[in-house]
């Protein structure tokens, strides 16, 4: 990689205040499970790296009844095997047992994949089908208005995601296909049900990003049953493509991987 | 045999510097005042080199020095060739572009090294490399061997007109039509072999070192044959005269063929190091290793399979073009001729086969031995061929192929080879047995109820191994002669130290070798040091490729043990006052047969060496050496059974139950037999349903790494069942056939013959992913 | 540069290193710890794999800066010199190497694995906790059957296996 300048920030607004000073080439560091191999590729050249990992305001996991609150230095692994959200959010849990190897669990966090947003990355399918809030330094965002296509996010310049959170729904379950080789999802699927409303976010497949996909929660309010999407699909033409997963055998996935999830819930 | 010899299953020596971090790989190696070296990299498939401009990057912190293509050119270094000479039908012989170590006019694939940066440290190396400034005038490219051979298409090599390197045929054209004119049936099929990429977890490195004072080179380098990257880089790179090269392949981490050629990179360190003074380390990341590791497979045939009404073969057809991508690798020219065409008649009595090759240019990586090395191309096009013919026929796949095995020996086949044992019977049956083949379609109709779609299918391979006798691979256009040698030095206090030219990268030989010992003379294997990859300390050796380090390194070590035995015999008949013909050795003792009279092993070993008491005329020391030359190949061969369930919604297919019934021959130490089966069946699935090189049309490299390209991880793979049946070939002393391919030669075709099944369409590429596998279930609805 | 203090297999090791240097070059190249390998540049072969305060880490995508302060265990001080830990011992029991090169990150994965599961664990999960470590020479067979033998032997021994 490149040179670059390292500094521990010990508050956020410690992190914020480092950020300010290098004049917009640097770059927060959280897991970096992301960041870093981008490093390693010369494809990323931040000036400064502000490691967010001992920021002790980003960290813990509150559930008060059934709002969940995760700090965004939480890493994969802690929300995976996090008691409290498994006893409110299993689904959500499981998702993030689901996301790399358990070394990269160990390291990377929620507060990185959510501020990455890559288009397989399998959070934003959870936030929105969850209307989840992301928290920042300086505002909550819902999750709707968060995620905006590939590695796009409302983050404004030197803006930290401090943490997420989301209100439990009745249940909710994650079924994810895996890219073969890299193993991210070639699409995942988040389902959310409250009382008859349904929410389903989709990641991996869609060539803007995660995605939710109405029709099929309108189907699934009417009658919660995989059955209930068979014949329904997503336009082929709105999927992406790739070596592993044309358009077209992503949107089938998305039908197969979405009444997956939706077995699992009920 | 005892509790270590023959037979045992003896855990690993060489295990205990693995398993707690002390193994010795080359890019652990440092030396004072070692510099890296970091190479630049065409990013174009085909492009004239305008110019090179270093000025910037020789000015850049830390940099020792930039060296160019031109300045390899102007030191006289030679350039890479391929040791294996092809003619084609009409006579003439191989056309072989040049290759540079350093290319200076023309590049012909992405991430061919162009030039070299030599700095103080990785991180300052690879930011002067970027500042080195190369000017490309792009050309077309051509990616696909059969496109490259059509008119018009861009020309690689002056050397090769049409990008044609040879057109070569093997057996009997015009008896192999007459067999056709006269069949019942017809199959005709159209076969891809995917070009994968071997990667050995270990990268390629090397470490050049260049001693002015004594005039003297010293490498280090991720080789499987050190001895053979000795002789060719002093006799045709000119890098160092061969007296003063030192050639050191320390612990090696995995090969597959990889790792036996002498690549660019380990040239380059060792100039460079004398060029710049200083030592020069060079480790691959893991996308150079995509783009400059010779790749392996990558051919498409067309095949027609004759047969008369009794469902016996009558022909064989083979039409193959096989892609040797952007240069000749050392012995890419032998992987689709004798390698591959030989192996044709598989199991089976085939009076008539006729094979054509074609091998080609491309603006790809080079294409050369990868484990099983033109047999797994052969087994996939004859295995595919009998399951489609048998569902052609209407009948068992088993049956078709009991019906037309070879059961006689020696068998001549219309293909070169002359099989010398075998059983296949044995084989199918012991893994029909395993595999439960009679209760497959109650777990079928029990899969289809839940929505799985089952499938079964079978493979019977034959290779061969051990290659080969030196007089016939001669003929045959090698360069090298395929023996090997050892040498068993037997030290005063007993011990034994065995030198050999094998070079072990994961097999076991510090184990296996030493088991040759306990066996002959009962001593412990703790006793016994194996000692090889120096060419400082082993004489000469050919090294580990092909399977032959058990049927031709053990042979040679047999033969020096020989020697050895009959010496230490006559030293203790002299000393025991007894015939020699009645000493016997056994345990650790040497004895007169059916006495309570003997000596201790270690009192002959120093009765040798203090000289006192020997026999008259004897010379003292015992330490024998041995060259060993095989008689034959040997045929290694098995059965193979796949079952497989696929999931029809999204095509993806898991591997529940892998069967494999091998004959080794002998077996010496069958964990380690074991160990390679499995490794190497991971591979065969690897190719079937997860591995394979895509280029894109402008000749970039797609799958470039992990991230692209698929490994198989644990969970792709099921537990193996494998079992061994045994017939010793006669060709060698210790009737051993060889293991280390046979997994990864005989599984792609089961695996595919077991997903057509299931998917009921035989109409599939491999890797049969799940993208693949769904899009062809969608064709037959 | 920036001076770094981590302590390494029970022992202080202190250096000033450049910010881009990776933990793995700091442990290869400054403390001679070869043992850790490097497979890959893109986090998926596992040969890299070290404890960082008790937990798998790669050590190729965390930078040596990031570990200071912290404990880092490696493959060499997995168990006391001359002794081998029940994982190691597992692998060289049941075959689970062959050339050795991924050995070291498989291990120190096994012992993250065998001690977050209490030992308990079966051939898939132990599969599935593979996920990122490659092996290309033993088809992962007897990889697996050491894993779970370790776990077992653990389980019956009552004591938690992880070396921190």
């Amino acid at each position: 990689m490149y040179e670059t300048t390292y500094h521990r920030a010990s508050s956020v607004a410690d992190a914020v205040r480092i950020a300010g000073e290098s004049g917009g080439e640097g770059k927060f560091l959280s897991g970096g499970m992301t960041l870093l191999p981008t490093m390693k590729q010369r494809l990323a050249a931040p000036s400064d790296l502000i490691d967010l990992r001992h920021v002790p305001e980003m960290k813990g996991i509150a559930v008060d009844a059934r709002r969940v609150c995760i700090g965004g230095g939480m890493t994969h692994g802690e929300i995976a095997e996090s008691a409290d959200i498994r006893a409110v959010a299993p689904g959500f849990a499981e998702l993030a047992g689901l996301i790399g190897d358990p070394a990269v669990r160990h390291m990377g966090t929620i507060g990185g994949s959510v501020a990455n947003n890559d288009p397989a990355a399998d959070y934003p399918a959870a936030l929105l089908a969850l209307d989840g809030l992301i928290h920042t330094d300086r505002r909550e965002v819902p999750a709707a208005d968060f995620f905006r296509g590939l590695f796009e996010t409302a983050l404004e310049e030197g803006e930290i995601v401090t943490a997420v959170s989301f209100e439990a729904p009745d249940a909710s379950a994650y079924e994810k296909f895996r890219n073969p080789a890299s193993r991210y999802a070639m699409c995942g699927a988040y389902v959310a049900r409250r009382g008859t409303d349904v929410r389903v976010g989709v990641t991996g497949a869609g060539a803007d990003g995660v995605f939710r996909w109405s029709a099929a929660e309108q189907a699934l309010t009417q009658t919660f049953d995989p059955a209930a999407l068979d014949r329904l699909t997503v336009d082929a033409g709105l999927m992406l493509s790739d070596l592993h997963g044309s358009s077209i055998y992503r949107a089938n996935l998305v039908t197969v991987v979405t009444k997956r999830a939706v077995a699992k819930v009920a | 045999m005892g509790v270590e010899g023959i037979g045992a299953k003896v855990l690993r020596k060489e295990d205990r510097r693995f398993i707690t971090g002390r193994g010795r790989y080359v890019d652990d190696m440092s030396v004072p005042g070692m510099a890296y070296a970091v190479f630049v990299r065409s990013p174009h498939a085909h492009a004239k080199i305008g110019g090179v401009d270093t000025g910037a990057a020789k000015s850049m912190p830390g940099v020792v020095g930039v060296l160019t293509g031109e300045d390899l050119r102007g030191d006289g270094i030679g350039n890479l060739i391929c040791g294996w000479m092809v003619h084609s039908k009409d006579g003439s012989p191989m056309k072989m572009g040049a290759w540079p170590a350093l290319a200076a006019d023309v590049v012909r694939h992405v991430g061919q090294a162009v030039a070299v940066v030599v700095a103080r440290s990785r991180d300052e190396a690879r930011d002067a490399a970027e500042a080195v400034a190369v000017t490309y005038e792009e050309l077309p490219a051509v990616i696909e061997a059969a496109k490259a051979l059509e008119p018009g298409a861009p020309q690689l090599h002056p050397e090769a007109p049409g990008n044609l390197i040879f057109d070569w045929e093997l057996g009997d054209k015009a008896k192999t039509d007459a067999a056709f004119a006269g069949a019942a049936h017809v199959t005709k099929l159209h076969i891809v072999n995917n070009r994968l990429v071997p990667n050995p977890l270990e990268p390629r490195a090397a470490l050049g070192q260049y001693d002015a004072a004594d005039d003297h080179y010293t490498l280090w380098t991720t080789s499987q044959n050190p001895h053979v990257a000795r002789l060719v880089m002093s006799a045709f790179y000119n890098v160092a005269p061969e007296h003063k090269l030192r050639v050191i392949a320390p612990d090696v981490g995995g090969g597959f063929g990889s790792k036996i050629y002498i690549y660019p990179e380990e040239i380059v360190c060792l100039w460079a190091s004398r060029r710049t003074g200083v030592p020069v380390k060079w480790t691959s990341d893991r996308t150079e290793a995509f783009l400059t590791d010779a790749h392996g497979r990558d051919h498409v045939t067309e095949v027609e399979l004759a047969l008369d009404a009794e469902h016996k073969i009558l022909g064989l057809k083979v039409d193959t073009i096989a892609n040797l991508g952007a240069y000749m690798s050392l012995f890419s020219s032998s992987v689709p001729t004798y390698l591959y065409a030989t192996l044709l008649s598989g199991q089976y009595d085939i009076p008539a086969i006729h094979a054509n090759v074609r091998t080609v240019y491309t603006n790809t990586v080079p294409v050369d031995a990868y484990r099983g090395a033109g047999r797994p191309e052969a087994t996939y096009v004859l295995e595919r061929t009998m399951e489609t013919a048998a569902r052609e026929l209407g009948v068992s796949p088993a049956e078709l192929r009991r019906k037309n095995f070879i059961r006689s020996f020696p068998y001549q086949t219309q293909v070169i080879m002359t099989y010398d044992a075998g059983d296949f019977d044995a084989s199918l049956n012991a893994a029909m047995a395993a595999a439960d083949v009679a209760g497959f379609e109650a777990r079928r109709t029990e899969a289809a109820a839940k929505g799985k779609l089952r499938g079964l299918g079978m493979s019977c391979y034959i290779e061969a191994c051990g290659i080969a006798p030196s007089k016939a691979v001669g003929s045959l256009g090698a360069g090298v002669g395929l023996w090997e040698s050892a040498e068993v030095r037997v030290n005063p206090v007993g011990t034994v130290e065995i030198l050999t030219g094998s070079h072990s990268h994961g097999q076991g030989h510090e184990t296996t070798f030493a088991q040759l010992i306990a066996e002959r003379f009962g001593l412990p294997v703790d006793n016994v040091q194996v000692i090889h990859g120096d060419t400082d300390k082993v004489q000469f050796g050919m090294g580990t490729y092909g399977s032959r380090s058990g049927a031709v390194g053990m042979s040679a070590i047999v033969k020096a043990l020989d020697k050895v035995e009959a010496k230490a015999k006559k030293i203790a008949a002299h000393l025991l006052e007894a015939d020699e013909g009645d000493i016997e050795i056994s345990g650790g003792e040497v004895r007169i047969a059916g006495t309570d009279r003997k000596l201790g092993w270690h009192e002959v070993c120093l009765a040798a060496y203090t000289g006192h008491n020997l026999p008259d005329g004897m010379e003292p020391g015992l330490k024998e050496g041995a060259f060993y030359d095989p008689q034959n190949f040997t045929f290694p061969a098995g059965c193979y059974i796949c079952e497989v369930e696929v999931d029809p919604e999204t095509g993806k297919t898991e591997v529940l139950q892998f069967v494999a019934a091998d004959d080794f021959g002998r077996v010496i130490n069958p964990m380690i037999v074991e160990g390679q089966v499995h490794g190497g069946i991971a591979q065969g699935i690897g190719q079937a349903l997860l591995e394979g090189v895509s280029y894109d049309e402008a000749g970039q490299l797609v799958t470039a790494s992990f991230m692209d390209y698929t490994m198989p991880r644990a969970y792709d793979l099921p537990n193996f069942v494998v079992s061994t049946t045994e017939t010793r070939t006669p060709s060698n002393p210790l009737g051993m056939k060889g293991c280390g391919e046979a997994g990864a030669i005989g599984s792609p075709p089961a695996v595919i013959n077991a997903i057509t099944d299931a998917i009921g369409t035989n109409d599939l590429t491999m890797p049969a992913t799940p993208q693949k596998v769904w899009a062809a279930l969608k064709t037959v609805g | 540069m920036t001076a770094i203090a981590m302590v390494v297999n029970g022992r202080e090791a202190t250096a000033e290193v450049a910010d881009r240097t990776l933990l793995v070059q700091f442990l290869r190249d400054t403390l001679h710890l070869t043992g850790t390998h490097v497979g890959c540049d893109t986090s998926q072969c596992g040969a890299c794999v070290v404890h960082l305060d008790g937990k798998a880490v790669k050590s190729c995508t965390l930078l040596a800066v990031q570990a200071s302060g912290a404990h880092v265990t490696t493959i060499e001080g997995l168990a006391p010199a001359g002794d081998l830990h029940p994982v190691q011992a597992a692998f060289r029991e049941h075959h689970g190497l062959q050339c050795g090169f991924c050995t070291p990150g498989m291990i120190m994965t096994a012992v993250d694995m065998i001690a977050r599961h209490d030992g308990a664990l079966d051939e898939k999960t132990v599969r599935d906790e593979l996920e990122g470590n490659l092996c290309r020479c033993t088809g992962y067979h007897n990889i697996v059957k050491a894993i779970l033998a370790a776990a077992e032997s653990t389980r019956s021994a009552g004591t938690p296996l992880a070396a921190e």
